[in-house]
Parts: structure tokens; C-alpha cells; sequence
């Protein structure tokens, strides 16, 4: 491959200038200098050689480690951080995109600064030995974000946690959820980066030294430091990244480099990558237009990248993966869209980062999602579809939704939440569990598991039958109880990240006035609203134990439930988001971060279940909830339409940080042909869009390979199917999971 | 019971691919003057006179779902149970669809009297999907319980009128699926090309079989599914007269 500066005598000559030239400034940059591209996917190319070599050394490191109890190798005795490591190949002569997270490929490294039990419960989990040093540090000289968190927990915050009323909640690891705006190491290089950090520290030296100043200056000197180790990082690898990259080659790598300092940084819940495609189509439309790269060559370039993306690991606790199963690190990567301006923001190479799927083959990540618009490309929205029936690897988010919100440079962070990139960020909250609250305020606060009075000030229910105006009463207030400790908890924990564990490689990619939000979420929704609807149309008689709680519950008669586009029950459904929002929205928040929520479980489903009693709703105690948004498995009985008009109706105004959807159905339900299967599924999308949908994962599969995936891993190594906003290896998941994947609602009339 | 305003339905599917083009609200009618060896839905045979739905009801449901019958070229199809059975609902329904602009779709065995009712239901049915269990007709009664000589006239009816058909064939072995069967279907079918627009050939399959059991019905037909390579052999067959062929395997 040729040099662009041969032909160039610097790295923007020839892109039509702007307001990027003078501020950071990416959006403009791409604005005036991308190429829509609405033609159909006959231009992509296969696998090189090359490709494939790589890809089938990494694909054996894969196997090896899923042989292995899921790690290949591990380094103990040296914290990661942006340099801490040599630089690690694959193949060193044969990579294109260079770059790993340790100096060994797969190889996994501590990140202590969370919090030091993670790295001792895992090193204890998979076999490893700790190292002395690094524990003493952590233990007796450097205080963890862990420990700051659980000096200033209340009591009240212990007990929700332990009787699962709030879980998943990162006080013990990386909250994730911030995407660093990658790209800006590309279009401007270190240098400017660091001259424009330098310049907005120095925009305080005058004034009144408050503690917000105080802090702010702390900050911008760990992102300059943050910076200032991406060069040393990347010099490493013998690439000079001070200077902005001059050709598509060098800007994947430059935007990787970025990327992998933020995953050498932070072992965050998510790590997403924001929006980088359509971003890079520039350098290529360039590359090829100068003669200087072949369609085939930019392909190479993009599966290269694609590969050092599925190979982003950290080492995590079993209890963990039990929450966040089949090691995800959410590497999601937004594609398409419309700009506000009316053109389309698919490129080529939107199509180049898609087709990774069939030239590497399925697989989770990158967390591939497409931004899907009412007006995009026809061929665009079919190539997709096609994609979704061959590999159940994409997910669906509704860009006419979001961009009047968010303009047309926002990514999703983790599974289902909107941010512009470089401008916003989040304090991820995990979820509450309303299922559970609701039982909360059958029972006066007590925990129907435990028995435990977790929620202190409240008369429980006494009469036969549970009557639903006195059941919306007090459940409205468990929810205000409920909301004010979720908050605090959250408050906490985010006070001590930002001290103890600061994203100082993500941040320094962003703007220095970011914009934060709080994202809450719920838990048990479909549970908790097809209980309150039981008890509305039906009789529900609780079953109290001799101490006079309820531990099970009688149904007499039928009652609607969520998922079949019935209104008596979905207008429950509505007014509980609403309901909730507003409680949230009433409390402080730290940093005053704008409170969101996002109805999404991802596969804590299960474990909330496990840890949930028997439901008025007449599920029974310990069976998994449904995933996110969903109706509960088997209970939206009218077919798939019934099905996503339902969760379309939910209100994305009171949860802005996304409404998840999974939705599975089998290959002969969507048409006879190839043809008709890829028009109906577009057809379904388009639908479920212009229905105010905000979030669909589509599976097409039938339940009999996932059964046999369940009998004979080694058949299926690459078998991957859509979770709760991500995507997960199906032989990754713990049986448990596997089988709660199996038991929903698969789509399949015939 | 009103039989303009209200019908014996006994489920709808909101998101149909398989019973005509595009994503469609299906609608199950109750009753059928058949009995079909092979049927899939025996559970449509009996009247459940509980399960009823108003015109109105039923419109308003599937209007709910407009949005996906234009994105994808979708709309409504009968279908049950014999649907034309309810003919009369159905054309009522059917006037305020088709002010819609919402495709319509009958899916039949055609063991229908061609009534004054059903020309006038000709007018507002965009496309049939007519089932032939088979052409010969000992062997039809033999198969469902009553002769074809409906049927075939119902088909003649389609062409008088000429409705756009789709023909359905279910492929079942020892059956419909020799090849000197298939040739009289095709010549048979020849005269009626011009409102034919594709053949659909249905390999028979057993997923019915735990419908019967439920209902204590004896199934009696021990026929195997067909093999993937005849299923192929007969569509060529039929794509060779140049007939437009629908098969899922």
C-alpha cells in the first residue's frame, strides 16, 4: 500500500474545509466531507488470504480458550494501564491493524482500580495466584473505588442489594457507558488534542478556585496525561500518532489506538466504540479516488480492525458473567442513520463493517448496530435484513426517534443508549426491580425471600383479595421509597468513580463541558405489569404465611396481558414508565446529571428472577423475568405484530436511555422465499419504527439448533444470537441462560 | 347470531408471512364442510359458538396494523376453517378494508356454492389462495370426505370472474405426488393460466398430528413427509409450463 502523503503534501489536503480545521470538531468535518451512498452491496468483497490466516490464528487462540474454562491467559502482577504493556501481535508481519490490550493476544490484564476484590475473586475463579505486591498496593497504600463506595453506603443501600431489590449495580467494577470520541485521534493526531486540553485548563488559571474548578483542573491534567501515554503507547507499535492520520489505513488505526487506550484504561461494564464508519469512509473514498487502495484492500483493512474488536477481554468474576453473561464488552458500533440535512449517513463502508459478518462469520461483537430510518436506502435496510436472517447478529435502534433529540452524531453506548459522541456521557445505574417492589408493598417493606424488613415505614395489605386501588397506592409509595435509595446508591457510586477510577482516556477525547446523565432502569416490568393488570381484571387472592406474608398468590379468572396490543393492559404498561420517571427526576443527582431510564435487563433477567418470589401475575418464585422490555416468555399470543406494537408504545419520552426488545422468530415464519423472508423482516422493522419502537434485536433461528448448540458446543463456535441489547457466542452462556434463551416466545406460525 | 355483523372466528395471527404476500393479519375462521387426512388445524372444525367477533372488533384490530401491510406489501387473509362459510361477514368486512386500500386475501378449499354472496365478494377479494387437495375425484373424497365437483367449479367461477389465484398443492407422498398426477394437474390447470399467478406447492408435513390427540381425534393417515429432491422435481415440472412456483423446504 502506497503512502497518501506521496501524493498529498499534508494529511487534510483535499478535504473540503470548515469550523473543523479550527475547533475539534468532527461532526462538521464529516458533514462537509462524507459520500452518501445509496447503491446496493455488489461492490464488497471476500475474505484476502491474509485475512484468513489471521483470522484462523485467532479463531484457535478462541477455541483454546473456551476449552479452558473461558481464559486463555492472564497477567496478575502488572496493572493495566493506557502503556503498561510492550506491544502485543497476533502475527506481527501480518497485521494490518496492530494493537492489543497486554503484550499477548487473548492474554487478560488486572484492573485494580475498581476495586482490588475483583481482581482477587477472579484470580481465585479461574486458578491464577496473586500477586503479593500489587495486593499490598491496593490493599494498603491506593484506596479503590469499591471501598469508597461501601464506606459511604447507607444501611438502607446494603439491604437493597442484598435482598437483589436493586443489583447489577457497578460499585465493584468499571461503570462503562462513556464513549470516547475516538475519531478526533485520527482527524487531528495528539498533538492538537493536547493543545486544546492544555488550552481549556489554562481558560481557569484566573479565576476562583472552587471545588468544581478545583476538580475540573485535576481532570484535564489526567486527560493530558491520558494523552501523552496514547503516543508512548502507540510509539510502542512504531506509529507516530502526534500527527493526524494521512490515509484510511492509518486512520482505522489511529481511531483503534484511541479505542484501545479507553479498554487498557477501564474494564468498564461497556465499552462502546460510538461511530466510526461512516467517519472513515472518508479516508477511503479518498484512498481509492487517488488510486491509492483497492476496494479489497479496504475491506482487509476494516475485518483486520473487526478482529482486534472481537478480541477485547477482561477479567471478570463468575458473578459477573451470572449478571453480564458470555463475556460482552459491548464494542457497539453505530451504523447508518440520516443526517439532519436529509442525506443519508450510509456509506460504503457501513456496508464494509456489516459484511465483516459474512467474511469473518458471525459474532457478537462488535455490538453491531444499525440506526434505522424510515428514509434510509431501500438497499441498505434490505442488505441488513439479509444480515440478520444469516447471522442473528445485528441489532435495530430507531434513528427518527433519537435524532431529533440527539442531532446525527450520537452512538449508543453498552445496548440501547443514545449520547452524542464527544459531548455526552453516562452514570450507568443497572436497574431496580419493580417486580419486587410491588411485593414490597403487599408485604410492608418485608422481603418475601428473606423475610427481611428491608423498606422500614410501611403497613402491609391485609385484606382477602388484593384491591387494585389500594394496591397502585402503595405501591406508589414503596416506588417513591424505592427511587430515593436507588438514587443515593447511584449518587455514591459515581462521586467515588470520578475520584478513584476516573475515565481519563475516554474523557480526554471528549469535550470538556460534558454532558452527564444518570441512567436508572427497571427490572421485572412486564412481570410487574401483568401482575397489576391480574389484579385489576382478575380476583388475586395472596397466600400468607404464618407470619402473615405473602408468599404466593391465587388467580381466579383471566386477565390481559402485556404483548397482545390490548390497551386495558398496555396503558398500565405506559403509566408505570411515566410513573417511575417522574419519581426519579424529583431527586439531586451528583454532578447534576440528567435523570434517565432505560428499560432493559440484559441477562440479569435471570438472576432478578432467581431472586424474586412468586408474582400476582401467577409466575411462579425464582423463574427468570423476560428480558428488558419483552412480554413475559409465552404470554403474547397473537402473533409477532401484536407482539412489537405492544413495547412500541412505550413511552421513549420517560425513558430516554433506551426500551429493549428482543424478538425472535423462525426462518419459515418470516416468508417461503429468501426474498420474502428479507422484504417481511424489513417490512416488521420498518413497522415496529413507525410505530415510536426505539430498540429491536432480531434472532431468526429455530429452537432446535439452539437445543443441539446445547448438546454439541463444538459444532456451533460461532453460533450467535441477540440478548438484551447485545449479542452473545450461544455456547458462552451459562445453561441456565441457555435455557431461559430457549423458553421465549419464538415466533413461529405456520 | 347476525351473520353480517358478527362471526365464529376462532384465532388471528397479527403477523402472517405464509398465507399470501407480504406480513398479514390472519384471520381463523371456525368450521369447515371438509375433513382433511392431512388437516393442520382440526381444531377449526368444531363450532365453539363462545368465540365470536364483531365486524367492527375485528376491524379495528387489524387497523391497528396498516402501518405493516404498506411497508411490506401485506394486508388481510381469511382463512380457518373455511372462511367462505361466513362469506357474508367477510364481504362486509372486506368493503371496509378495501376502502382502506388494504389488500385482501381468501384462502379456500373451494367447497363453496358460487352464490350471489360470493360474486359479489369476488369484487372485493384482491386474491385467492385456492386449495386443490386433489384432482381426481374419488380420491378427494377419499382424502376430505367429499368430492371435488365444487371445487372444480369454483375454480371455473375464479376464472369467470378472473380473480388473480394462487393455486395451493399439498404434497403428500402415495398421494399428489406421482409424476403422472402432477401432469394431469398441469394440463389441467393450463385453461385457467391467465388468473393463475403461482402455483404454491405445501409439502405435507406432521405438525398437525398433536392438534388431533389433543382433540381425541384418531389421525389416520400414516403417509412419512416427502423427501427434499421430489419436492424440487415437481416444481421443475411445473415451472417447465411455465407456471410461477412457490415452494418452501
Amino acid at each position: 500500500m502506497q503512502n497518501t502523503l506521496e501524493k498529498l503534501s499534508t494529511p487534510w489536503e483535499t478535504f473540503t474545509p470548515g469550523n473543523w480545521m479550527e475547533n475539534i470538531d468532527v461532526v462538521d468535518f464529516i458533514q462537509k466531507n462524507y459520500t452518501p451512498y445509496e447503491g446496493s452491496d455488489e461492490f464488497l468483497t471476500g475474505t484476502t488470504k491474509r485475512t484468513e490466516r489471521i483470522w484462523t490464528k485467532v479463531k484457535d487462540l478462541m477455541t483454546q480458550e473456551h476449552a479452558n474454562n473461558g481464559l486463555l491467559d492472564a497477567d496478575t502482577s502488572t496493572p493495566s494501564g493506557i502503556d503498561a504493556f510492550d506491544a502485543g501481535y497476533i502475527d506481527k508481519d501480518d497485521e494490518l491493524i496492530v494493537g492489543l490490550q497486554t503484550d499477548a493476544p487473548l492474554k487478560r490484564a488486572i484492573m485494580p482500580y475498581g476495586g482490588y476484590r475483583m481482581v482477587e475473586s477472579s484470580c481465585h475463579a479461574y486458578g491464577l495466584e496473586e500477586d503479593e505486591k500489587v495486593k499490598e498496593i491496593f490493599t494498603k497504600y491506593r484506596k479503590t473505588h469499591n471501598e469508597g463506595v461501601f464506606q459511604a453506603y447507607t444501611p438502607e443501600i446494603r439491604a437493597c442489594r442484598k435482598s437483589g431489590i436493586i443489583t447489577g449495580l457497578p460499585d465493584a467494577y468499571g461503570r462503562g457507558r462513556i464513549i470516547g470520541d475516538y475519531r478526533r485521534v485520527a482527524l487531528y493526531g495528539i498533538d492538537r488534542l493536547i493543545e486544546d486540553k492544555q488550552k481549556q485548563k489554562s481558560s481557569t488559571d484566573h479565576m476562583n478556585m472552587t471545588s468544581d474548578i478545583i476538580r475540573e483542573r485535576e481532570e484535564l491534567s489526567e486527560q493530558i496525561l491520558a494523552l501523552e501515554a496514547m503516543k508512548r503507547m502507540a510509539q510502542s507499535y512504531g506509529y507516530d500518532i502526534s500527527k493526524p492520520a494521512s490515509n484510511f489505513r492509518e486512520a482505522v488505526q489511529w481511531t483503534y489506538f484511541g479505542y484501545l487506550a479507553a479498554i487498557k484504561d477501564q474494564n468498564g461494564a461497556a465499552m462502546s466504540l460510538g461511530r466510526v464508519s461512516t467517519f472513515l469512509d472518508i479516508y477511503s473514498e479518498r484512498d481509492i479516488k487517488l488510486g491509492l487502495l483497492t476496494e479489497s484492500q479496504a475491506q482487509e483493512i476494516m475485518d483486520d480492525f473487526v478482529i482486534k474488536l472481537r478480541m477485547v477481554r477482561f477479567l471478570r468474576t463468575p458473578e459477573y458473567n451470572e449478571l453480564f453473561s458470555g463475556d460482552p464488552v459491548w464494542v457497539t458500533e453505530s451504523i447508518g442513520g440520516m443526517g439532519t440535512d436529509g442525506r443519508t449517513l450510509v456509506t460504503k463502508n457501513c456496508y464494509r463493517m456489516l459484511h465483516s459478518l459474512t467474511n469473518l462469520g458471525p459474532a457478537p461483537e462488535p455490538n453491531m448496530t444499525v440506526l434505522w430510518s424510515k428514509n434510509m436506502p431501500e438497499n441498505f435496510k434490505k442488505f441488513c435484513s439479509k444480515l440478520s436472517i444469516s447471522t442473528s447478529s445485528i441489532q435495530y435502534e430507531n434513528d427518527d426517534l433519537m435524532r431529533p433529540l440527539f442531532g446525527d452524531d450520537y452512538g449508543i453506548a453498552c445496548c440501547v443508549s443514545p449520547m452524542i459522541i464527544g459531548k455526552e456521557m453516562q452514570f450507568f445505574g443497572a436497574r431496580a426491580n419493580l417486580a419486587k417492589a410491588l411485593l414490597y408493598s403487599i408485604n410492608g417493606g418485608i422481603d418475601e425471600k428473606s423475610f427481611a424488613k428491608v423498606a422500614e415505614g410501611f403497613e402491609p395489605i391485609t385484606s382477602e383479595y388484593l384491591d387494585y386501588n389500594e394496591v397502585i397506592q402503595k405501591f406508589d409509595a414503596m416506588m417513591d421509597w424505592l427511587a430515593k435509595t436507588y438514587v443515593n446508591a447511584l449518587n455514591i457510586i459515581h462521586f467515588m468513580h470520578d475520584k478513584y477510577y476516573y475515565e481519563k482516556a475516554q474523557l480526554a477525547l471528549m469535550d470538556k463541558d460534558v454532558v452527564r446523565k444518570l441512567g436508572c432502569g427497571i427490572a421485572g416490568f412486564s412481570v410487574t405489569v401483568d401482575s397489576l393488570s391480574a389484579i385489576k381484571y382478575a380476583k388475586v387472592k395472596p397466600v400468607r404465611n404464618e407470619h402473615g406474608i405473602a408468599v404466593d398468590f391465587e388467580i381466579e379468572g383471566d386477565f390481559p396481558k402485556f404483548g397482545n396490543n390490548d390497551d386495558r393492559v398496555d396503558s398500565i404498561a405506559t403509566s408505570l414508565i411515566e410513573k417511575f420517571m417522574k419519581k426519579i427526576e424529583q431527586l439531586p443527582t451528583y454532578r447534576e446529571a440528567i435523570p434517565t431510564q432505560s428499560i432493559l435487563t440484559i441477562t440479569s433477567n435471570v438472576v432478578y428472577g432467581k431472586k424474586t418470589g412468586n408474582t400476582p401475575d401467577g409466575r411462579k418464585a425464582g423463574i427468570p423475568f423476560a428480558p428488558g422490555a419483552n412480554p413475559l416468555h409465552g404470554r403474547d399470543e397473537c402473533g409477532a405484530l401484536a407482539s412489537l406494537c405492544s413495547v412500541a408504545k412505550l413511552p421513549f419520552k420517560y425513558a430516554k436511555d433506551g426500551i429493549s426488545n428482543t424478538f425472535s422468530i423462525i426462518p419459515s415464519s418470516l416468508g417461503k422465499t429468501e426474498e420474502n423472508r428479507i422484504d417481511n423482516l424489513k417490512g416488521m422493522i420498518d413497522g415496529y419504527m413507525s410505530k415510536h419502537g426505539q430498540h429491536i434485536n432480531v434472532n431468526v433461528l429455530d429452537r432446535e439448533t439452539l437445543k443441539d448448540a446445547m448438546e454439541h458446543p463444538e459444532k456451533y463456535p460461532q453460533l450467535t444470537i441477540r440478548v438484551s441489547g447485545y449479542a452473545v457466542n450461544f455456547i458462552k452462556l451459562t445453561r441456565a441462560q441457555q435455557e431461559d434463551v430457549i423458553s421465549r416466545t419464538f415466533h413461529d406460525k405456520f | 347470531m347476525d351473520n353480517d355483523k358478527k362471526a365464529y372466528i376462532h384465532s388471528v395471527e397479527t403477523g402472517g408471512t405464509v398465507d399470501g404476500p407480504g406480513i398479514r393479519y390472519v384471520i381463523f375462521f371456525q368450521m369447515c364442510p371438509l375433513r382433511c387426512k392431512f388437516c393442520h388445524n382440526p381444531d377449526t372444525w368444531q363450532l365453539q359458538p363462545d368465540k365470536i367477533k364483531t365486524e367492527e372488533e375485528l376491524f379495528n384490530e387489524i387497523m391497528k396494523y396498516k402501518d405493516f401491510f404498506a411497508l411490506s406489501n401485506g394486508g388481510v387473509t381469511v382463512s380457518g376453517g373455511e372462511p367462505l362459510l361466513q362469506a357474508k361477514f367477510i364481504l362486509n368486512l372486506f368493503k371496509k378494508l378495501k376502502k382502506e386500500n388494504i389488500h385482501t386475501a381468501a384462502d379456500t378449499c373451494g367447497y363453496i356454492e358460487v352464490d350471489e354472496i360470493i360474486k359479489e365478494l369476488f369484487a372485493y377479494t384482491d386474491l385467492f389462495l385456492l386449495d386443490i387437495k386433489h384432482l381426481d375425484s374419488p380420491k378427494h373424497l377419499e382424502l376430505t370426505g367429499k368430492d371435488n365437483k365444487k371445487v372444480l367449479k369454483f375454480l371455473q367461477a375464479l376464472k369467470e370472474h378472473n380473480k388473480k389465484t394462487w393455486i395451493r398443492q399439498v404434497l403428500l407422498p402415495e398421494w399428489t405426488m406421482d409424476e403422472s398426477y402432477i401432469n394431469h394437474l398441469i394440463n389441467y390447470l393450463k385453461d385457467y393460466k391467465n388468473i393463475i399467478e403461482k402455483i404454491e406447492l405445501l409439502p405435507y408435513h406432521e405438525m398437525g398430528k398433536e392438534k388431533w390427540t389433543k382433540l381425541g381425534l384418531k389421525y389416520t393417515l400414516t403417509t412419512k413427509p416427502p423427501k427434499k429432491e421430489a419436492l424440487f422435481d415437481i416444481k421443475t415440472m411445473f415451472e417447465k409450463n411455465g407456471f410461477d412456483v412457490l415452494l418452501s423446504v
